[in-house]
């Protein structure tokens, strides 16, 4: 039996066949026809223009960071860092606002991660579904979408005025952790519901408890999301100004003079300052400021980028 | 030591047939679902009874309440009463290690709770759960291998009972791999991780898992839907084996393996009992007509 109209006419010359793109005369089946032509272009145009639109994102991060570069170029340098701010915060350096601003987040972090973290594992390892719990996952969402601002308000009330710790490096790291809790408890619970429901039940049927089950299985195994959100969080609670702006960050202080119960300088509020208020600064020195609080931002996402990817790559299952 | 004793006469010979555990008049409903309806079974003492019957038939809720993991599941509620015989005097694993234990090594360095069950308990009444799981081995559908090495797989459940020394674990440990038939493979490789096994393997190794903590019953739950027809083989060897020393559940949706392996079968149907009996009447002379129907193909 012949296949085709062999007998009849001759047969196209390949070529043409496959230039013309017909499917069953020609001697090539896997030839691409016209439609698969117009699908091919679909394709490389939806891929280009959403890749385009991803590699953009790039722009106003580079473009952002570029312009303080050059506009803070001059005044860049270790000095910058270690020296303190003279001459009425007009010249000198950070030294006094960094160290400030990475005690407030070391402390809010120690008051927020515990507390983040073991929520997390109660709501998601032995919470009912019951009307309280709904009621506490309502609190937190509701939480984690309060403005800053209205936490700063919230810090004065709480922390300043009703709990006594007056405008300090306590009230200011509280009003932090407060602001930074609800996204620790919700990316913990996602760490932990990561880890596949068979491992536990495996061990509850060894006769395991559940807190047994969580500490040797559930934990080891998700502690590398659990890292990330916290780490996620202190980029956050670096940058921000509103809650520490009432509850514990003054204008100038002495670094010697930190303490729990004094009150500090810290990055964000002293750009502020810098910006706003101190008359006859240098463009240097301000976005000099900038710079570093941005660098130091950039460099805690970066810090929690690798160790996700890090963690990623050592999956167990 | 054992409450409940029936003598049944088979080919002449008299044998005796002590009842393990006992569902009186058991309702388990999962909200308005009923998943076992009324259900009243006795299962042997060091026998292999196989459960039997169509999807959704309760078979898998009846292994749950045996070692009662049915208490996670909130919405499930659970009527009638479970018995469990109990034997006097073998602690789990004691301060001597898990060869002793005839006399009840109480007392020890680690707060275990040896207390054994008081014959005829009720399931569902015992206040020590853990103790119960531990008795009462379980084998899944799907292999799941514990994200640990191979060696603390199997040193898994002794550890949470307080077993911690190296010179009792690494005995133990061996055992129970030459017993699941997976100590040849995994010997050089004991720190590998588990979930790096094959399905087979793992398969094997959530048995040396159940066995290392030395239990009654050894429960299976459609042990062999996921691995491939030689490690079921292997199982099935092993399963034959170990009637002498446990009683053995196995819920099989295969009903020949049913007819290879059981003495006896228990055919369930929507959640209710149709029928109980020897592996060999339920096939040859089954006396409900369901039952004959199932046994030979013609649904499920």
């Amino acid at each position: 039996m012949t296949l085709g109209n062999n007998s009849l006419s001759p047969p196209p010359s390949p070529p043409a066949a496959l230039l013309k793109g017909e499917g069953r005369l020609s001697p090539n089946p896997f030839a691409p026809s016209a439609i698969e032509n117009r699908k091919k272009i679909k394709e490389t145009i939806a891929r280009c223009v959403l890749g385009a639109i991803t590699f953009l994102l790039i722009l106003p991060v580079a473009a952002i960071f570029g312009y303080l570069l050059i506009k803070a170029w001059p005044a860049l340098g270790f000095s910058f860092l270690l020296e303190n701010p003279r001459d009425n915060m007009t010249a000198g350096g950070v030294w006094a606002p960094l160290v400030g601003t990475f005690c407030l987040v070391l402390i809010s972090l120690l008051l927020a991660a515990p507390v983040g973290v073991l929520a997390g594992v109660y709501l998601n390892e032995y919470a009912r579904d019951n009307w309280a719990t709904r009621a506490v996952n309502l609190a937190v969402m509701n939480l984690a979408g309060v403005p800053s601002i209205v936490h700063g308000l919230f810090g004065v009330g709480a922390f300043v005025l009703f709990a006594g710790m007056g405008k300090s490096m306590l009230a200011a790291s509280c009003t932090l952790a407060v602001m930074t809790l609800p996204v620790i408890i919700t990316s913990t619970r996602e760490a932990l519901g990561s880890v596949p429901m068979a491992f536990r039940e495996a061990c509850w049927n060894m006769g395991a408890t559940r807190w047994q089950t969580i500490r040797t299985i559930v934990l080891p195994n998700s502690l590398s999301g659990i890292l990330t959100g916290v780490i996620l969080q202190v980029s956050r609670a670096a940058g921000e100004t509103a809650p520490i702006l009432f509850t514990g960050v003054v204008f100038s202080a002495r670094v010697r003079d930190y303490g729990l119960h004094e009150s500090c300088m810290a990055l964000s509020y002293h750009l502020f300052t810098l910006a706003t208020q101190v008359p006859g600064v240098s463009d240097q020195v301000e976005y000099g400021t900038a710079v570093v609080l941005v660098g130091l931002v950039l460099a805690v996402n970066a810090a929690s980028i690798a160790l996700r990817s890090r963690l990623r790559s050592r999956k167990k299952w | 030591m054992c409450v409940f004793v029936q003598a049944r006469r088979l080919h002449h010979k008299k044998i005796t047939m002590n009842v393990h555990v006992r569902f009186e008049n058991v309702t388990v409903t999962y909200g308005p679902k009923t998943a076992l309806a009324d259900v009243s079974l006795d299962i042997p003492e060091k026998r292999i009874l196989a459960v039997i019957g169509p999807a959704n038939s309760g078979k898998t809720t009846l292994l749950r309440c045996i070692n009662r993991t049915i208490d996670f599941i909130s919405t499930a509620k659970v009527r009638g009463r479970v018995l469990i015989a109990g034997k006097k005097g073998t602690g789990l694993i004691g301060r001597n290690g898990p060869e002793a234990g005839t006399d009840a090594q109480r007392g020890s360095s680690h707060q275990l709770d040896l207390s054994p069950f008081s014959p005829g308990e009720d399931i569902f009444q015992i206040r020590n759960v853990y103790e119960l799981r531990r008795k009462v081995g379980m084998v899944f559908p799907l292999p799941v291998g514990l994200p640990l090495s191979v060696y603390e797989n199997v040193a898994y459940g002794p550890r949470r009972a307080g077993l911690h020394r190296r010179q009792e674990l690494d005995p133990l440990v061996e055992k129970c791999l030459r017993q699941a038939m997976l100590w040849d493979e995994v010997k050089d490789r004991l720190d590998m991780l588990g979930t790096k096994l094959s399905g087979g393997q793992q398969q094997r190794l959530t048995l040396a898992r159940a066995l290392s903590l030395r239990p009654e019953i050894l429960c299976l739950d459609e042990f062999s839907i996921a691995i491939d027809p030689v490690t079921t083989m292997r199982i099935e060897d092993i399963l034959r084996e170990l009637k002498n020393q446990m009683t053995i559940v196995l819920v099989t949706n295969l009903v020949q393996q049913a007819r290879r392996l059981a003495d006896y079968t228990a055919f369930f149907s929507a959640g209710r009992l149709i029928e109980a009996d020897e592996t060999e009447t339920i096939f040859t002379k089954p006396k409900n007509r369901l039952t004959e129907r199932y046994v030979t193909g013609d649904f499920g």
